[in-house]
């Protein structure tokens, strides 16, 4: 009876999540959210920021011991001289982004013109490119640093991913990444959401799993297993490889737009980059 | 103190003894070791991984997303259901967060019969 209950409730939940293909994105949006207010209901919307640590009482005690002294200060740091050292043709990120550094608040985001989904990583390399610098590299290494800085500065801003409503690619583009995150994929047969939704707060062997709602806020992260700074897509790369699936390029047009419609679900939550994570 | 007499018994009973294994224990034990390869599978990381999901009897840190995997025998009387869900849960639970072990070669067919001893067991 119980078990006939559970796969019903089951089934039910998922139909709602992957039938709305037709819904708006805001639509989606208020589904998903409601979904984990429902389901953490002692949670402060807020909260969703801090991933797994929301969620799980234990493991917060040790996060928050280790945030004293934040590990992603260093990069923090790197960063900032990043932006303030002027390109070989004297110019600097500060030509590129009007904004300043505070700037992480509008990526993703649509671009008419190049017809994609821009991300900030993205954006940094075309700046650099554009510039006549070598781009960098997208899961490791400096790319880190200045992401970091730009995350920093754009603290306590929040989550506002648009769809434009004037170019029907942005849809699709969006609507692929959806996609992707309710796909099966890989030797084990996991989409995303199996993990991130109906598994959240609970335990993989002795991971917790954070929910959707609040995942992309605090990019880039310290990793205590990585015992560095990684991106976004370094760990989508990961997530993709658990269940033994193969994974995309970084910065490729499957993760960009992931990354487009995962940060959307998380409108209105508050930017707080970089973190640390287990 | 050793006499001839002596030894002759040890022998006998060395011969005894590996009489009874030879012609008593083969059926249990290779029954044994079915059940003791499917406990392997179903623990190791890079295999079945139950653990991850299931509470099993004597599992160092389960998971908890799949249900505890106790009294199976009374639970699932026939065998084949139950080796089934484990070739492939998807096709009586089409939204199941299980790997289909048997359906992707997760785990080879041999590896199955055995975890479906072991499962017995619990
Ligand atoms: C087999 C389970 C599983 C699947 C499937 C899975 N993940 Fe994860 N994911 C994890 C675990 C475990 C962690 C680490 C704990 C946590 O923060 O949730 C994690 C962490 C993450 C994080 C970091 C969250 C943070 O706060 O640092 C992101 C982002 C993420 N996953 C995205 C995805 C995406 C996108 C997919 C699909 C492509 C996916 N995951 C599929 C298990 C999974
Ligand atoms: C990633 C998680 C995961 C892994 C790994 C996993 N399972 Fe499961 N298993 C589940 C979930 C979730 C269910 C419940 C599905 C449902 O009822 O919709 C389940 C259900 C079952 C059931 C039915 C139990 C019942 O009481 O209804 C059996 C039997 C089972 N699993 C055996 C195994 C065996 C054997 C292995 C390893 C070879 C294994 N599982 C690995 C997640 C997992």
């Amino acid at each position: 009876m119980k078990n006939a209950l559970i796969a019903t409730v089951l089934v039910l939940v998922c139909s709602l999540f992957v039938q709305p293909l037709s819904a708006s994105p805001e639509d989606n949006v208020r589904l998903y959210q409601d979904y984990f207010k429902k389901r953490f209901p002692n949670i402060d919307f807020q909260e969703f920021a801090n991933g797994v640590y929301a969620v799980n009482a234990q493991l917060r005690e040790n996060w928050e011991a280790i945030e004293e002294f934040p590990p992603y200060e260093p990069f923090v740091e790197r960063g900032e001289s990043m932006w303030n050292t002027a390109f070989a043709n004297g110019k600097s990120y500060a030509d590129c982004f009007q904004n300043g550094p505070g700037s992480k608040h509008l990526y993703p985001q649509w671009s008419k013109e190049q017809g994609k989904v821009i991300t900030l990583a993205l954006a940094i390399n075309q700046c650099r490119e554009a510039n006549g610098e070598k781009p960098l590299k997208y899961k490791k290494g400096p790319i880190n640093d200045i992401l970091a800085y730009m995350a920093y500065e754009s603290r306590g801003q929040l989550t506002n991913v648009v769809i434009p409503a004037d170019d029907p690619r942005a849809l699709e583009a969006y609507k692929q990444g959806k996609e992707f995150y309710f796909t099966r994929r890989g030797q084990l047969n996991f989409s995303c959401s199996h993990c991130h939704f109906s598994s959240s707060g609970m335990n993989l062997r002795s991971d917790v799993l954070s929910p959707a709602v609040g995942q992309t806020t605090g990019w880039p992260v310290y990793r205590s297993k990585w015992g560095t700074v990684g991106t976004l897509h370094r760990r989508y790369t990961g997530c993709n490889k658990q269940v033994r699936a193969k994974p995309f390029p970084a910065q490729g047009e499957e993760y960009r737009n992931l990354e487009y419609f995962h940060t959307h679900m998380s409108n209105g939550v508050v930017l707080n980059g970089p973190s640390s994570r287990k | 103190m050793r006499t001839p007499f002596n030894h002759s018994i040890y022998v006998l009973l060395a011969a005894m003894f590996a009489a009874s294994v030879f012609v008593v224990q083969p059926v249990v034990l290779a029954d044994e070791n079915a059940v003791e390869q499917g406990k392997k599978v179903a623990f190791d990381r890079r295999a079945g991984n139950c653990l991850s999901c299931h509470l099993m009897e004597d599992g160092e840190a389960p998971g908890n997303l799949g249900p505890p995997l106790v009294a199976m025998k009374a639970r699932f009387p026939d065998r084949q259901k139950l080796r089934d869900m484990i070739w492939d849960i998807t096709t009586s639970r089409p939204e199941a967060m299980m790997p289909p072990f048997g359906r992707h070669k997760v785990i080879s067919e041999q590896d199955i019969d055995n975890i479906v001893e072991y499962l017995y067991t619990l």
